[in-house]
C-alpha cells in the first residue's frame, strides 16, 4: 500500500517588522504585549498597510522554488472566532496566492533525484498567542499575548508527492536550508515552522494532522499516522477522513472532532489592501548562491570532497562558517568542521553560530604548522565549546595549550621523559636488552602516559631505542 | 496646534451628541477656534469613541483618526462626539444605544441617518461644521433631512484610518454644513493623503468654488423619478435641476437599469463586510469586558449578544449567511458582478454627461418610529446607494420643502470629480434657490 503525503509549511519570515504594522518582530526575551500597537491589535479603526519587505522575502521564495508569480495576487479575510485572533479574522490569501506552480527537488528513499511539485505560495499574518496559566488541560485561565500576532508568515503547499516520512523529513531539511539560504527565515525563532500534514494510504480517505512544530516531530506524527491507517485497514476498518491532531509529548495523532473545529471560513477579499502587483518587484530580485551551485563550487574553489562539500553547504550558518575558516588549509578546515567539529556540537546541543571562527582558524592553524597533536587539538576544541556554552570569553587556543600544557611535546622534552621512564624500570630495559621485545612496548606506553598524549608514540619509540642504546653503552 | 480652549457647553435638546467636551483645544490655521462635531465612529485619541453602541462602553482610543489629526493641525476645536444609528446601520439615528436624535426642523421626526447627530447638531447651529461618515447615504439622508449640505467624498480620497469600520469598501468620511462654501472649506483640510490607508489615493482637495455652470451636462436618470419618490419631492427636484438649466446647464434625461439590483447588492456587501469587520469586539481587549469565568466562546456569545442591538446583529446574521460556503456565490459574488454593472453604468453615463442630479431621498423625513419594519427602511437608501457603490462624489444641497420639511438634491459626478459637484451645489445655493 503506497503511503500519500502532502505538507502545508508554514514559516514565519525573518523581516524586522510585521506584516501590515511597524511593530518589531524580534519580541524574544521581551514582557508579553510590548511589541504592539493598534494594528495588530485589531484596535477599531485601525488599518493594515503591506511590509513591502515581507512580500519581497515571499518572492525570492517563489523564485527559488521556480514558481509562477501571479501579476496580482490578492489578500482575503479568513474569518473565525478565537481569543489569539484579534480582528475576528486573519488576513492571508485565498483564491489569488502570490504564485503557483513550482519544484523542489529531493532524493527519494533509494537515493534517486526527484522533484516534488509545490503547488502553491501564500502570504499571511500570524495571531496572537495564547499562555495557559497552569499548563494545558488544567489551567485555570488564559492569558493572550499579542506580540506575534501580526507575524509576517509564508504558507508552502505541496502537492501530494511524498512517499515516506523519511522523504517528508528530506524535503523539510532542504526547503529550511533553502529559506536559510535566502535569508528569509530564522530557524532558531520560536515557532518559526510549522507543519500540517495530509497523509492517506493510497485508495483511501486521507487524514489531516496540524499543528506539528518541529522536523523530528513531522517523522513521528506521519510514522505514527501510517502506523495507525495500516492498522485499520488490516482489520477492515474505514479510514475516516478528518482532522487530527499531533500530541508532541506523546508521540500521537488523536482525532479533533469538537464542534469549533468546523469552520466555515468565510473568505472574501481584503477589502482594506489593494491587490498585489510584484512584477516590478520581483525583476528586482536577485537570488543568492543557492545550496547546490555553492556545493559545486566549494568542490572546484576548495578542492574537497562530495560528501564533505554537502555536510558544510547543508546548512546555511555552516557553510559560511567553513568559508572563514578555509583560508587556513581547505582540506583541513573541511575535515575539521564536518567531521570533527559538527559532531561535538551536536553532543552538546550547540548551534554553529556559537563558535567564534577566529578563534577555531587560530585552532586549525596550530594543527597545520604542527604545533599540537591531533588528540591534543580535540582537547582544545572541547575547552572553547565548553566556554561558548557557558557564555563565557572563549580563551585563544593558543592560551588553552599554555594553561593546559597541551602543546605537542619536542624531542628535547621526550628525552627527559624517556630518561625518567627507564630509570624508574631498570628490569623492563634489562629485558628488553635481553631481547624481550615486549618490554619496549610496556616501556612506550609508561612514556605516552607521562605526556599524557601529546607524544607522538612513533617519536617516543624511536627516542627511547637511542636512549637505550646509548645507556647499555654503559 | 492648540494653543486655547473655547467652551462648549450646548442646549443639546435633539440628542445630537453623545460626548460634549465642555473645554475644547483649538489653534491657529484654516479653521482656527471653529466648533466641530465628530462623528462618533471617528477615533478621538482620549475622548470616548463608541459608534452608538454598548459594546464600545468605555473605549477611550489611543489614537487619532487621520481627519482628526488634521483637524487638530488646522486649529479647529473638536467640541463633541455625534450620535449615531449603532455602527452607521440605520437611516434614522434610532439605532443608537444613546437613544434617538430629534430632526431641530420638527423634532417628531427623524433626522435622517446614520449621521443624525452630525447633522442636527449643525442644523439646530450647535457647531458650524461636523464631520460624517457616508456607507449608504449616511451624510446625504440627515443632511436632506435636517436642510443642511453634506459631501460623500469620492471613495479613497479621504483617510479612512481611525474610521470604525462597518463596510469598507463603501465608506467614507466627508464634510457636513449649513452652506456650501463651509462644506468646501472642511473638505480641503481632510482630504490629504495617507500612507496609512492602503486604499487612499493622493488627490487633495484644494478648491474655491465657482458658481459658472454654464454648458455644464446634468443627466437625471429616470429611476431617481419614479416608482418609489414622493411624487412631491420628485417634483421639488425637477424644479430645482430646471433652475440649474437656467443657470446655463444643459439637462437631458438618462437611466442607470442596474439601479433594480443596486440595493440588493449593496445590502449584500455592506452586511459580509459588517460580519467580518464587527467580529473584533469580543471583550477581550476593550469594551466591555467578557465573563472570563465562563468558557471563552459562551463569555464571547454573552457579550456579542448584550452589546449590539437589534439591527446590528441582524445585519451581521445577514451578512455571515451571505457569506457562507454554499451560499457565497448566490449572494456576496453577484453582488459584487451588480455592483461591477453599476460602475459600468454610471462610467457610460458620464461619457455624455458631468453630473447626474436627482432627489437624495424618496421622502421627506420620517417621523420618529415609523419605520419600523427593516425592508421598508433599507428602500429609503435606493437614491444614495448607487453612489457608495460606484465610489463616486455626491453632495446633498437643500431645494425647498415639502409639508415645510426640507428636501435635499443630491448632485454626483465622475471619480475625483468632487470639485464640480461642489461647484454646482454652490451655484445652486446661491442663484438657484428662490
Ligand atoms: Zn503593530
Amino acid at each position: 500500500m503506497n503511503v500519500i503525503i502532502g505538507l502545508e509549511i508554514h514559516c514565519q519570515l525573518s523581516t524586522e517588522t510585521k506584516l501590515f504594522c511597524g511593530c518589531s518582530t524580534d519580541y524574544r526575551n521581551d514582557e508579553p504585549n510590548t511589541h504592539v500597537c493598534p494594528v495588530c491589535l485589531g484596535l477599531p479603526g485601525a488599518l493594515p498597510r503591506i511590509n513591502r519587505k515581507a512580500v519581497e522575502y515571499g518572492l525570492r521564495v517563489a523564485k527559488a522554488l521556480e514558481m509562477e508569480v501571479l501579476e496580482e495576487s490578492e489578500f482575503a479575510r479568513k474569518n473565525y472566532f478565537y481569543p489569539d485572533l484579534p480582528k475576528g479574522f486573519q488576513i492571508t490569501q485565498y483564491d489569488r496566492p502570490l504564485a503557483v506552480a513550482g519544484t523542489l527537488e529531493i532524493e527519494d528513499d533509494e537515493g534517486h533525484a526527484k522533484s516534488v511539485r509545490i503547488t502553491r505560495i501564500h502570504m499571511e499574518e500570524d495571531p496572537g498567542r495564547l499562555v495557559h496559566m497552569g499548563g494545558g488541560d488544567r489551567a485555570r485561565y488564559s492569558l493572550v499575548d499579542y506580540n506575534r500576532s501580526g507575524i509576517p508568515l509564508i504558507e508552502i503547499v505541496t502537492e501530494p508527492d511524498l512517499r515516506s516520512p523519511q522523504e517528508a523529513r528530506r524535503f523539510l531539511n532542504k526547503l529550511r536550508t533553502m529559506l536559510e539560504y535566502l535569508g528569509v527565515f530564522d530557524g532558531d525563532r520560536e515557532g518559526a515552522l510549522r507543519v500540517d500534514a495530509n497523509i492517506s494510504l493510497e485508495g483511501h480517505e486521507r487524514a489531516e494532522v496540524k499543528n506539528i512544530s518541529s522536523y523530528k516531530g513531522v517523522e513521528k506524527a506521519l510514522t505514527f499516522e501510517i502506523t495507525r491507517q495500516r492498522n485499520l485497514v488490516r482489520r477492515g476498518q474505514r479510514i475516516a477522513r478528518e482532522t487530527r491532531h499531533f500530541q508532541e509529548a506523546r508521540g500521537i495523532t488523536t482525532s479533533s472532532r469538537s464542534k469549533e473545529e468546523e469552520h466555515d471560513y468565510r473568505y472574501f477579499t481584503e477589502p482594506d489592501l489593494r491587490p498585489l502587483r510584484v512584477r516590478d518587484w520581483l525583476e528586482a530580485i536577485e537570488l543568492p548562491e543557492l545550496p547546490v551551485a555553492r556545493r559545486n563550487r566549494f568542490m572546484a574553489e576548495y578542492g574537497i570532497s562530495l560528501n564533505h562539500a554537502r555536510t558544510l553547504t547543508g546548512d546555511l550558518r555552516l557553510a559560511d562558517f567553513y568559508e572563514q575558516v578555509a583560508a587556513v588549509d581547505p582540506a583541513l578546515a573541511a575535515t575539521w568542521v564536518a567531521d570533527t567539529l559538527l559532531g561535538e556540537l551536536n553532543y552538546r546541543s550547540m548551534g554553529i553560530g556559537s563558535v567564534p571562527p577566529d578563534r577555531f582558524a587560530g585552532l586549525l592553524r596550530l594543527i597545520r604548522d604542527d604545533a599540537i597533536t591531533d588528540r591534543g587539538a580535540v582537547d582544545v576544541l572541547r575547552i572553547m565549546l565548553d566556554q561558548c556554552s557557558r557564555g563565557e570569553a572563549c580563551e585563544t587556543p593558543a592560551e588553552i595549550v599554555r594553561r593546559q600544557n597541551l602543546g605537542k611535546v619536542t624531542d628535547d622534552d621526550f628525552s627527559a621523559v624517556v630518561r625518567r621512564v627507564l630509570a624508574a624500570h631498570p628490569q623492563a630495559v634489562e629485558d628488553y636488552l635481553s631481547g624481550k621485545k615486549g618490554a619496549l612496548n610496556f616501556l612506550v606506553g609508561q612514556a605516552m602516559k607521562e605526556t599524557r598524549g601529546r607524544a607522538d608514540p612513533k617519536a617516543i619509540t624511536r627516542i627511547m631505542v637511542e636512549c637505550i642504546g646509548s645507556e647499555g653503552g654503559f | 496646534m492648540a494653543n486655547r480652549t473655547i467652551t462648549f457647553e450646548p442646549d443639546d435638546r435633539w440628542n445630537a451628541f453623545i460626548t460634549c467636551c465642555s473645554r475644547a483645544p483649538c489653534g491657529d490655521g484654516a479653521l482656527a477656534g471653529i466648533p466641530v462635531a465628530v462623528k462618533d465612529n471617528i477615533s478621538t485619541r482620549g475622548i470616548p469613541t463608541t459608534c452608538g453602541s454598548r459594546i464600545l462602553d468605555g473605549y477611550v482610543p489611543p489614537f487619532d483618526a487621520h481627519v482628526v489629526e488634521l483637524l487638530k493641525a488646522s486649529g479647529a476645536a473638536i467640541v463633541g462626539k455625534t450620535n449615531m444609528d449603532e455602527f452607521g446601520m440605520g437611516t434614522t439615528t434610532e439605532t443608537s444605544a444613546f437613544g434617538p436624535t430629534k430632526n431641530p426642523c420638527d423634532p417628531d421626526r427623524v433626522p435622517g441617518g446614520s449621521s443624525g447627530g452630525s447633522a442636527a447638531a449643525v442644523a439646530a447651529g450647535l457647531v458650524r461644521m461636523a464631520l460624517g461618515t457616508d456607507t449608504g447615504g449616511s451624510i446625504r439622508c440627515p443632511a436632506a433631512f435636517c436642510g443642511i449640505v453634506g459631501l460623500k467624498p469620492t471613495y479613497a480620497r479621504i483617510s479612512r484610518y481611525g474610521l470604525i469600520a462597518y463596510a469598507n469598501s463603501l465608506e467614507q468620511i466627508g464634510p457636513m454644513a449649513r452652506t456650501v462654501e463651509e462644506v468646501s472649506r472642511l473638505m480641503a483640510v481632510i482630504s490629504r493623503y495617507d500612507p496609512r490607508d492602503s486604499t487612499s489615493i493622493r488627490r487633495p482637495y484644494i478648491h474655491q468654488p465657482t458658481t459658472d455652470i454654464a454648458g455644464l451636462r446634468i443627466g437625471m436618470p429616470v429611476e431617481y423619478f419614479g416608482e418609489g419618490v414622493d411624487p412631491r419631492v420628485a417634483d421639488t427636484v425637477r424644479k430645482a435641476v430646471g433652475r440649474l438649466e437656467d443657470l446655463g446647464a444643459e439637462v437631458e434625461e438618462c437611466s442607470i437599469p442596474s439601479m433594480a439590483y443596486a440595493l440588493a447588492a449593496y445590502y449584500v456587501i455592506c452586511t459580509s463586510e459588517a460580519s467580518s469587520n464587527l467580529a473584533r469586539f469580543d471583550g477581550v481587549r476593550y469594551g466591555p469586558a467578557a465573563d472570563t469565568r465562563k468558557a471563552w466562546h459562551d463569555a464571547f456569545s454573552e457579550i456579542r449578544w448584550k452589546g449590539f442591538g437589534r439591527e446590528v446583529r441582524r445585519r451581521i446574521m445577514l451578512g455571515t449567511f451571505a457569506l457562507s460556503a454554499g451560499y457565497y456565490g448566490k449572494y456576496y459574488a453577484k453582488a459584487q458582478a451588480a455592483r461591477h454593472n453599476i460602475i459600468r453604468d454610471f462610467e457610460r453615463i458620464f461619457s455624455s454627461v458631468d453630473l447626474i442630479a436627482g432627489p437624495t431621498m424618496p421622502t421627506v423625513a420620517f417621523r420618529l418610529g415609523e419605520k419600523t419594519d427593516p425592508l421598508s427602511m433599507y428602500l429609503s437608501d435606493i437614491l444614495t446607494v448607487p453612489a457608495n457603490l460606484a465610489g463616486v462624489p455626491a453632495i446633498s444641497v437643500p431645494c425647498g420643502t415639502v409639508d415645510g420639511l426640507p428636501v435635499g438634491l443630491q448632485l454626483m459626478g465622475r471619480r475625483f470629480e468632487d470639485e464640480l459637484v461642489v461647484n454646482a451645489a454652490a451655484a445652486y445655493e446661491e442663484r438657484g434657490a428662490a
